[in-house]
């Protein structure tokens, strides 16, 4: 797999610069942040940005930049626990489902189909909101929603590739399925996965904000961009910085996973990218 | 063609039931005794003798899968059951809701193709310039904004600052009731369709034809306006048209922050009140409609391209 690098490209650049930015502040929130971000201080509620609050404070007075570094990991946390393990479940189960085909395909398929016959917020607002809202209950709802169009890429990508020669070779020299898979199928199916699963980022954040919006996922007092947005939305006449500073968050981190997982189709062998268009 | 169409209708039904199995199971998750949550009182007791009753008259003390059959049995002859919290039919409920959300989708369709199409084909012909790239970060930005962000900032200029439109509410349905939901709807949308147009305007202007009409001296706003876009256009509408998840996925965070009265906004209003039979009804229902909207779209699909048809045969 080869990588063609476009010379300067400064969306890639300013792209990754953002996220290693988000990631920086998520593993290092209690070195960054400049406050308790569940310090209440009631005095201080609804302050204007200044000097020792840079983006403010909401309305008990919480500090919005540390509250904002520290939602970083819960984001990014949400999004790579749902993102790696619908793609490790998608992966097993499209590409044990395409090498070996049928009937245990045709079965599997058609519950593919039927998950992704949902609209997907719809259906993990439904698990979160029966189950119960929380973090945990979020995450396995989203995971239940985006497991299926990871099946379907990675089933079509084995198809594609298990009547190539050199997989017949392998087999013909009398190497294991296992051993075939692993070395051979799975390393060739691999990259249009890591683009959706770039995206699939994006789209996670995305999702778990809206359900902590709506209070179906991470709930107060945790700083989570979702809900702060929420709690701020009744200021928004007075204090509109209470929500304007989590939802730039929000978009700034799920553009930058959107342009780098475009970028990446790019990078990579655009014939293997057909599928995803 | 005949082959085609026949096969992917008879892979619906295994589709259709699983769908309905994943509706009907849905509340199952929901942890504690489903008869208890729907009768628990505000302060969390329960009236042990209401919830005997309740059970006998809603089935519930039958087997899962007895229960199961009943319920798409009554789907079957047009019934899905009782609101808990109304005793209002919930397809009564779904029907007259859902006819407020196609409104508000219908409107939210028109606001992305006016933005998108002239948009996409702006990007078609400056491929590979700054322009182009500035397109591309556009609608990856319309689509990496949250819509409930968007809505707000919607709200503060229009209705707060400017005061021009109202700032929720369906009213009493006209226009300026629906225009920021359908703003904030249709911008998300537009950011994928303009892809899309981008990608068929760029088919477009390498066929013969385009070359054909260059060579005879056809100015160039003629054979963009006319020739190109006319072809360019067919498949974007169609696919633009019927790709309703990302609206009805959409509607349920747009609706809910608009009060809306429409599906999405029964939805959460549902789940938020246990109303068992509405959520499922409601689950259903939405999927359904979206199975059959994407039977339509690969339909016409392999209309527009037959290679699909080849391709999927094998």
């Amino acid at each position: 797999m080869k990588l063609r690098i476009k010379n300067k490209n400064p969306g890639l650049v300013l792209s990754a610069g953002i996220l290693i930015i988000f990631i920086l502040a998520a593993l290092f929130a209690g070195y960054i942040a400049p406050h308790n971000p569940d310090k209440a201080n009631l005095e201080l509620r609804l302050k204007e940005p200044c000097k020792e609050y840079p983006l403010g404070t909401d309305d008990l007075g919480r500090c919005i930049l540390s509250r904002i570094i520290y939602g970083a990991r819960v984001s990014l946390s949400v999004g790579l626990l749902v993102v790696s393990s619908s793609l490790a479940l998608g992966l097993t189960i499209g590409t044990l489902s395409g090498y070996y085909g049928g009937w245990v395909d045709e079965i599997v398929m058609r519950v593919v189909d039927a998950f992704l016959a949902f609209p997907s917020l719809l259906l993990a607002l439904g698990i979160a909101g029966l189950f119960g809202a929380g973090f945990m209950n979020m995450v396995i709802a989203l995971i239940v929603v985006d497991w299926a169009s990871y099946a379907r890429l990675a089933r079509s990508s084995v198809i594609a590739v298990k009547e190539q020669e050199y997989i017949k070779a392998a087999k013909g020299l009398g190497t294991g399925d296992l051993h075939v898979i692993l070395r051979h199928v799975i390393p060739n199916v691999i990259s249009p996965l890591i683009v959706m699963a770039t995206m699939g980022m994006g789209y996670v954040i995305l999702s778990a904000a809206g359900l902590s919006f709506l209070g179906f996922g991470v709930q107060p007092p945790t700083p989570e961009w979702g809900s702060m947005l929420s709690e701020g939305k009744m200021y928004i006449r007075s204090a509109p910085y209470v929500m304007l500073f989590p939802g730039l968050a929000i978009m700034l981190a799920v553009l930058a996973f959107n342009y780098l997982g475009d970028e990446l189709r790019d990078l990579f062998d655009p014939r293997e990218m057909k599928d995803i268009d | 063609m005949i082959e085609f169409m026949t096969r992917r209708l008879l892979l619906l039904f295994p589709v259709l039931l699983l769908i309905s199995m994943i509706s009907f199971s849905i509340i199952y998750i929901s942890p504690g005794d489903t008869a208890e949550n729907a009768l628990m009182n505000p302060g969390g007791g329960v009236d042990q003798k209401a919830v005997e009753e309740f059970r006998v008259k809603t089935g519930l003390d039958e087997p899962v899968y007895i229960q199961y059959i009943n319920w798409m049995s009554k789907i079957l002859h047009g019934d899905l059951g009782q609101s808990y919290m109304t005793g209002e039919a919930v397809s009564e409920a779904i029907f007259r809701c859902f006819k407020v959300t196609l409104k508000l989708a219908i409107i939210s369709m028109l606001v992305s193709l006016i933005i998108a199409i002239p948009l996409g084909i702006f990007s078609a012909l400056k491929k590979g310039t700054i322009t182009d790239d500035a397109c591309r970060l556009l609608a990856l930005a319309g689509v990496s904004m949250p819509n409930f962000w968007q809505a707000y900032l919607l709200i503060i200029v229009f209705a707060l600052t400017l005061k021009v439109l109202p700032s929720s509410g369906y009213g009493d349905g006209s226009l300026a009731y629906i225009l920021l939901p359908a703003i904030t709807l249709g911008t998300g949308y537009a950011a994928v369709t303009m892809r899309l147009m981008r990608a068929s305007m760029l088919d477009v202007l390498q066929q013969d034809y385009i070359r054909a009409a260059r060579a005879k001296g056809v100015p160039e706003y003629m054979i963009i306006l006319k020739h190109a876009l006319k072809n360019s256009l067919m498949p974007v509408v169609t696919v633009a048209g019927l790709n309703f998840g990302y609206l009805l996925n959409g509607s349920v965070i747009v609706e809910t922050i608009f009060s809306w009265p429409g599906i999405g906004n029964l939805i959460v209003s549902s789940i938020l009140s246990k109303d068992y039979p509405m959520i499922q009804g409601c689950v259903l229902f939405i999927a359904v409609i979206f199975v059959l909207v994407n039977f339509a779209v690969d339909i016409s699909y392999s209309f527009i391209n037959p290679k699909i048809r080849y391709e999927t045969k094998n």
